[in-house]
């Protein structure tokens, strides 16, 4: 199946992020095995959504390279790295709110049309077809993520939840073998995180994705997540499985600071998200 | 050329350029915060030069009282733009903002010319500007040695302001971070004000000191001094007020020193320095001392 | 409802305008029939405008530049021979036009030529500018049009200066021109806006970082934008000489670009069928709004007229619309036989239940 079965599906080798004077990320690196379920959890401003935005191209980093399928994909622009089979969700919901649900979903299938401009004004014998199939080929996604029912509600109107799962069938359209889910239970009850852990693990198989979950959730994160790595201040500071992060004395330190942290800062953060 | 003349041209684009790089300073502060292009700030320019007009042409107050009261009411007439017409956008889309800018600079310009008329009208310049300096060995005019000489007294006064006062210091860090001020419990909304305050006052400094310059004053004065004075920002690099005040005299130098050695071209102007503003968006769109801006996601 | 029906009704609207324009090219005099034409000019211009900035929600400043490119272009291709050596008589006009002309009944050729390099003058522009995030665009194509009338007031042996062009031949029929133009303009821009570019487009309004993670092109998909709206420019502006017969560097101010604005912001951004709509009523309201500007005889009082009151109504409420009524005419959506169907469906529906719900 694979061509060369050991290689790694994404690899960051020593990538660094500077902002400024701000280290966001610090001599990082990572590998991802085809398939993998990989948690990224970290306290607040560890760099965790930098390392997403490095990999898609967001930001090129200051230093280090990033390989997808051994192929050098370092300081890409984001649309190439998109095409080249990585997507991502945001961690403040990044929906096309004026878009019905559906257009939303098409959007990503953009990419793959075959018809130029021309045609599409035209309304070309292709291009008629291209739009028949994006739009069968959209419900179809829509109906396996549970959104058949809106697809033709405005985005920002849906609630919490299916703004969440609307966001993560959009980087579906993409077609993508890696997936990158940046804090996806943000805002969401326990119930609600529950109904998303079967979610990710169903899309996990029926999509056959590798997946890189970034998550403030523990429940959720050791509960899916095989491996997991800890991110404190730019630094990668531990990795493991779930039971070895959970005893793990410097993770728990970072954890007990943020947790103080937030004790004080807990209004002020709800703000943000809201 | 002789060595007169060329002193002469030298001092004159010097003096276009720190009028420039007065005005550039508002559109600059402005941008760094709210990243908005302020299109109605050259017109405010032009609301300083008429206030002082009719300070000093028509009530007769004596140009220190006026001076200071010209700045203090343009800075208010800033404020009450921001207040009335952007900060009720803040939220909506950028591009909502900029269309507002744009009505409030045509709203600005046709009032002037509905109240005042369209007719120039002669600004009167105290005599010290009249009277002609020496200065290695060139007489020159004195208005090109005291107007960027007042300018210069004004931007170190800004400089004053950003970094050396706690004012200055909460500008500062809206522009780095508006969303960590606001968290930090910052009144952000205040410093904004207080931006458009800085602002407009030096923007009518800037009219005050253009209308010594050039006597005849008319609502539609802005527009060209406030276009060049946004090329000066981009040029030093928008955000940075240092960058805006080096911009600003290198487009007023360019400006004047090409008409002086190429007169033919003089028809040209306008579009060179328009030029100047295309070729650096694309060889160099963070200017001479910005940095490139990521937006956070 | 059927897309059979909806064509059928589309069809029938055309055909509507159409016999309508028939009857007005014969029995309107000629202030009503240059009315007529503005309007269809304006529909052009602001269709174009729109795509760029409501569609795409990428600010351009530029239209006044495009038109103008379109104007020169077109007229240096259709002035006849004779005419250029009594316009040109300082200064020779540049060879291969001072000798050659097309013959009227290729207007087409001109009018398609002057929409094509505004498009090239939108792809230059939008080289510079629409790599950059942020709203170098606006300040871009700001800086374009002024260079462009800068030169048009300069290169005397191409545009003849601030003096201008005259003599522009009439076309005949002129109201089937434009009300075809503008059919046309509004057929093709509302079929990209319905396409899948259509919807990368909207995308990139309303979320850019969003629109480029799902593979959007920004870049390609924002010159698209500004060079089919550059294009559909320069027609405008073509079509504007030949309504005018002459034209000089003060016809493509700022002013035209904020006219346009004020025009697809009252529509509501991104709106095709708002700009159509308030295209029309923004001619029409031009006109009536001269009366601010004359003085005013009631009875005894006399109220003389102010110059420059119109524009200072016209801002304010460009302003005004931005604050309180940001969604505009349409509020950003197109009008639809759907549309139209469920709102007399929906009348009809609740006056019946009014009444069922009276009796019981
Ligand atoms: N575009 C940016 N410009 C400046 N600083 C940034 C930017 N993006 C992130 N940072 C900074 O980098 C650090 C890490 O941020 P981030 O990766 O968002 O953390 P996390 O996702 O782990 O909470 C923070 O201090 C943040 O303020
Ligand atoms: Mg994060």
């Amino acid at each position: 199946m694979e061509p060369n079965g050991g290689q790694p599906l994404l690899s960051l080798r020593n990538v660094t992020m500077q902002f400024g004077g701000l280290t966001a990320l610090d001599d990082f690196s990572l590998e991802l095995a085809p398939g993998e379920l990989l948690g990224l959890i970290g306290p607040n401003g560890a760099g965790k959504t930098t390392v997403f935005n490095v990999i898609t191209g967001q930001f090129a980093p200051t230093r280090g390279r990033i390989l997808f399928q051994g192929r050098d994909i370092t300081g890409w622009r984001p649309d190439r790295v998109t095409a080249a089979g990585i997507a991502r969700t945001f961690q403040n919901i990044r929906l096309f709110g004026g878009l019905s649900v559906l257009e939303n979903v098409l959007v990503a299938y953009h990419v793959r049309l075959r018809s130029g401009v021309l045609g599409a004004i035209f309304r070309s014998r292709l291009y008629r077809r291209e739009e028949e199939q994006m739009r069968r080929e959209g419900m179809a996604l829509l109906e396996r993520v549970g959104l058949a029912e809106v697809a033709r509600e405005e985005a920002h109107g849906l609630p919490y939840g299916q703004q969440r799962r609307l966001e993560i069938a959009r980087a579906l359209a993409t077609h993508p073998r890696l997936l990158l889910l940046d804090e996806p239970a943000a805002g969401m009850n326990p119930e609600e995180t529950r109904q998303l852990m079967g979610f990710i693990q169903h899309i996990r198989r029926e999509f056959q994705l590798t997946i890189l979950l970034i998550e403030h959730d523990m429940q959720l994160v050791m509960g899916i997540c095989e491996r997991i790595r800890v991110l404190d201040y730019g630094q990668s500071i531990a990795e493991g499985t779930p039971e070895q992060i959970q005893r793990n004395p410097r993770v728990i330190q970072a954890y007990l600071g943020q947790a103080e942290a937030d004790e004080e800062g807990q209004g002020a953060r709800h703000d943000v998200a809201g | 050329m002789s060595l007169q003349e060329f002193i002469q041209q030298l001092l004159n684009g010097l003096s276009l350029g720190s009028l420039y790089a007065l005005v550039a300073i508002g559109y600059t502060m402005v941008y760094g915060i709210l990243r908005l292009i302020n299109f109605a700030h050259g017109d405010i320019f032009m609301v300083g030069a008429y206030i002082a007009f009719y300070l000093v042409g028509v009530f007769y107050l004596p140009w220190w009282l006026s001076l200071p009261l010209t700045l203090l009411l343009t800075a208010g007439v800033g404020v009450l733009i921001d207040r009335v017409a952007y900060r009720p956008l803040r939220n909506e889309p950028r591009i909502s903002l900029l269309i507002t800018a744009v009505g409030v600079s045509f709203l600005l310009e046709n009032l002037g010319l509905v109240t005042v008329g369209a007719r120039q009208k002669g600004f009167p310049v105290p005599g010290m500007m009249a009277s002609p300096v020496r200065i290695l060995g060139a007489q020159v005019g004195g208005v090109s040695i005291w107007v960027p000489l007042i300018s210069l007294a004004f931007l170190l006064l800004l400089l004053w302001v950003i970094y050396r006062t706690k004012a200055g210091m909460a500008m500062r860090a809206v522009s780095r971070d508006i969303e960590a001020t606001r968290l930090m419990g910052a009144d952000v909304d205040r410093i904004i004000a207080f931006t458009f305050a800085i602002g407009s006052a030096l923007a009518a400094a800037g009219g005050i000191l253009w209308s010594f310059k050039y006597p005849q004053i008319n609502p539609l004065m802005g527009i060209y001094p406030g276009w060049k004075a946004f090329t000066a920002a981009v040029v030093g690099g928008i955000g940075n007020p240092t960058g805006a005040m080096i911009g600003g005299v290198l487009i007023g130098l360019v400006e004047v020193l090409t008409v002086a050695f190429f007169p033919t071209l003089s028809g040209y102007r306008d579009a060179f320095v328009f030029s100047i503003l295309i070729l650096f968006l694309l060889l160099r769109p963070t200017g001479l001392l910005g940095e490139p801006l990521k937006e956070k996601v | 409802m059927k897309s059979i029906y909806k064509t059928g009704l589309t069809l029938a609207g055309l055909a509507l305008l159409f016999l309508l324009i028939g009857w007005a090219n014969g029995h309107l005099n000629e202030y009503y029939s240059r009315v007529l034409n503005t309007a269809a000019i304006y529909i052009v211009a602001a269709v174009s405008y729109n795509l760029i900035n409501g569609v795409a929600g990428q600010f351009s400043l530029g239209p006044n530049g495009f038109m103008a490119i379109g104007a020169y272009v077109t007229t240096l291709l259709i002035l006849p021979v004779s005419q250029k050596q009594a316009v040109w008589f300082l200064q020779p006009l540049v060879w291969p036009l001072r000798a050659y002309s097309l013959p009227l009944w290729l207007f087409p050729v001109a009018l398609l030529a002057g929409g094509a390099a505004a498009a090239l003058g939108a792809f230059l522009i939008g080289i510079p500018a629409l790599r950059l995030r942020g709203d170098y665009l606006a300040i871009a194509t700001f800086g374009f049009g002024e260079i462009i009338f800068v030169l048009a007031n300069n290169i005397i042996p191409l545009t003849n200066g601030p003096l201008g062009i005259k003599g522009i031949p009439n076309l005949p029929y002129l109201l089937w021109v434009t009300w075809g133009c503008a059919v046309l303009t509004v057929l093709a821009v509302t079929s990209l806006v319905n396409s899948s570019f259509g919807r990368a487009l909207k995308a990139i309004r309303e979320d850019e970082v969003a629109a480029e993670a799902m593979g959007v092109a920004l870049f390609r998909h924002k010159m698209l934008a500004l060079v089919v709206s550059g294009f559909f420019g320069g027609i405008a502006g073509g079509l504007l000489a030949f309504l005018v017969s002459t034209i000089s560097p003060s016809a493509f101010t700022f002013f035209m670009t904020f006219t346009l604005l004020i025009i697809i912001v009252l529509g509501g951004l991104g709106s095709t069928t708002g700009a159509v709509v308030t295209a029309v009523i923004y001619t029409v309201l031009q006109e009536l709004l001269r009366v601010v500007e004359s003085p005013l005889d009631l009875g005894p009082v006399h109220i003389p007229g102010i110059s420059g009151m119109r524009m200072v109504v016209i801002s304010a409420l460009l302003i005004a619309v931005m604050l309180f009524y940001r969604r505009g005419l349409f509020g950003g959506r197109e009008f639809s036989w759907d549309w139209l169907w469920q709102k007399w469906t929906k009348r009809k529906g609740t006056s019946w239940n009014q009444t069922a719900a009276s009796r019981s």
